[in-house]
């Protein structure tokens, strides 16, 4: 359905200006292969700056990529970049285009602009808003709202004129349980009803873990993995993430705890540490018993998630993905 | 949260691709916007948009223009700089909202990422650009209009033509809001493109609303160059007893010929900023 094939992307160094240091060259898209099938929902999971928002604006005919090629449901996306427009539906990070419309009519103007005439588009609208839970503040203008609403709003205005592909770029960001609810709720019914394809992102490991089908994992341009999320937690089965609170600071005077500084990541005064299952009992049983104890403040235990996957692959960013 | 299992889509299974790459059937294309409708749509939401967020600059471009009038009332001696004056500060309010509005409000959607929405939109450039500019350009009529008969009675000047304004504020209108489009979407930075809109309602206002007569060679060829002086100077004609209505005819052309440039300079600027 969307095939990437070497997408190749490099923004041009910027000089340096009396004072203010120069940018170095960056490769925001490095050799990208994708398959998106029909019918998925697929994610694009990475830390800020991992590519992510560039291979979304090459896919949706907004950026011209360097090499490589793109192909949507047959169409050759890079040679033919308006024909995006007409087989896909973009829901950028930016609401400024809509902010001083109201949600009806920011609904409404993009059906017209995405090619229905007015009775289509007021019928489309009603019914999307409707769907949404938008209908009680449709005549509110989208400034007004809150972020969440916002979001919810313009994620509206991008259903309204049906496509068969959605690119949302991490469309629920502000949102409460009930919007992100009425947006994945939505998606479904597409999906189930028309076939709708979904190309998603995020850097929210639990909502890539619940609504995804299949994620590709980004970091520095490149695809460092990409299979179901079930998939990709399988290879870092055998690891077990230990995270150790300390009240004030480490009691390092006692051997064990010293011994697992060294492969702890540290945080202030957490330390995340990636262990085998038996290892992981034994430091355990280490803090939980005798001087460092007293030292403790919390700990877990937790079977792997996509973070760890992530880290697990070598993600540069050592700070990992946000978790909400 | 997704409940559907993938294998039960409509249309196949997963993993079986519909076309071949490079290949095979390509799916339809949805429909293309067409120019009116979506020019009628985007100029439809952009005038909502006054009711939000314009009013309070609409009433600053009005009474900027009154208080001008009514600092030169003190100066102005002869009957023809008093047509010159009134006729200068009516399309200063339009350069005002048409030129240096529109300018900021391109900059700020191109610097803002705003443009992504319509470029993902199948709807023509040109739709985009007429749209805003009409809009931004009926913004200024109110402006406009208490303006010029307020100097008519301030001056004592005929108000028997003010109808020309019909034909003044559209031209003149195009020219001002495709100059201040193709600012708002060639400037590199935000603060560049309003710098600009500054720059030409200020031009606007120093070479528009002084009379002509006094200024010095030089700044009479800045006066020729710049776009609204066609518009003032039709608007000035009108208060004559018997107007030369062929050459009112012919700096409404200029005006006429300088908007389809412009417009045309700010839909090529569009489709540039938009796809990068």
């Amino acid at each position: 359905m969307c095939a990437v094939r070497g997408l190749t992307k490099t923004y041009a160094a910027v000089k340096g200006r009396r004072g203010a240091p120069g940018v170095p060259e960056v490769r925001a898209t490095d050799g990208v292969e994708l398959d998106v099938r029909r019918g998925e929902i697929f994610g694009l999971l990475g830390p800020n700056g991992a590519g992510k928002s560039t291979l979304v604006r090459q896919l949706t005919g907004l950026l011209r990529p360097d090499s490589g090629g793109v192909e949507i449901l047959g169409h050759d996306i890079v040679r033919h970049p308006e024909r995006a427009a007409r087989i896909l539906a973009y829901l950028g990070q930016e609401s400024s285009a809509l902010d001083e419309l109201t949600v009806s009519l920011a609904a409404e103007t993009t059906g017209r602009l995405r090619g229905l005439d007015a009775r289509q588009a007021r019928g489309e609208r009603d019914a999307v808003l409707e769907e949404l839970g938008l209908t009680p503040i449709a005549g509110r203008a989208l400034k007004k709202l809150s972020g969440g609403q916002r979001r919810l709003a313009c994620f509206a205005a991008a259903l309204v004129g049906e496509r068969p592909l959605l690119v949302l770029d991490e469309p629920t960001t502000g949102m409460d349980p009930v919007a992100r609810r009425a947006v994945w709720a939505a998606v479904d019914r597409r999906r189930a009803e028309r076939g709708t394809t979904v190309v998603l992102v995020t850097h929210n490991v639990i909502e890539a873990e619940t609504v995804l089908d299949r994620v590709a994992v980004l970091d520095q341009g490149r695809v460092i993995a990409c299979d179901t999320p079930a998939g990709l937690k399988e290879r870092v089965a055998g690891e077990v993430r230990v995270e150790l609170v300390w009240r004030d600071r480490a009691p390092l005077d006692v051997p064990e705890v010293a011994v697992l500084r060294e492969r702890a990541v540290e945080s202030g005064r957490r330390w995340t540490l990636r262990l085998a299952p038996e290892e992981a009992r034994a430091a355990v049983a280490t803090v939980t018993g005798g001087a460092a104890f007293a030292a403790l403040d919390d700990f877990t235990l937790a079977t792997p998630s996509l973070e760890d996957v992530y880290l697990a692959l070598g993600g540069a960013a050592r700070q990992g993905l946000v978790k909400a | 949260m997704s409940v559907v299992p993938a294998e039960v889509l409509p249309g196949g299974a997963l993993g079986v691709e519909e076309t071949a790459p490079g290949g095979g059937a390509a799916a339809e294309l949805g429909p293309r916007a067409r120019l009116w409708p979506s020019l009628a749509a985007v100029y439809r939401a952009q005038l909502s948009r006054a009711r939000v967020a314009r009013i309070p600059l609409l009433f600053v471009a009005t009474f900027q223009s009154v208080g001008i009038m009514i600092m030169m009332r003190g100066v102005v001696d002869s009957r023809g700089e008093a047509q010159s004056v009134v006729a200068g500060s009516s399309v200063v309010v339009v350069a005002y909202v048409a030129l240096n509005l529109l300018a900021q409000y391109f900059g700020q959607l191109r610097a803002s990422g705003g443009l992504d929405h319509y470029a993902t939109l199948p709807v023509p450039p040109a739709s985009v650009v007429l749209g805003a500019a009409a809009a931004y350009a009926s913004f200024t009529v109110p402006g406009t209009l208490v303006t010029a008969a307020f100097g008519c009675v301030l001056f004592g000047l005929p108000l028997g033509n003010l109808w020309i304004l019909v034909a003044v504020i559209p031209l003149a209108g195009a020219a001002l809001a495709g100059l201040g489009a193709a600012c708002g979407l060639l400037a590199p930075r935000p603060e560049l493109a309003t710098l600009l809109g500054q720059l030409g309602m200020s031009a606007a206002l120093l070479l528009g609303v002084l009379p002509p007569d006094r200024m010095p060679g030089i700044i009479r060829l800045a006066r020729d160059l710049l776009p609204s002086t066609y518009g003032v100077e039709a608007y000035a004609r009108t208060f004559g007893a018997h107007p030369d209505w062929a050459v009112v005819l012919v700096d409404l052309g200029v005006c006429a010929g300088v908007g389809v440039v412009s417009l045309a300079v700010a839909t090529w600027a569009y489709r540039r900023a938009a796809v990068r």
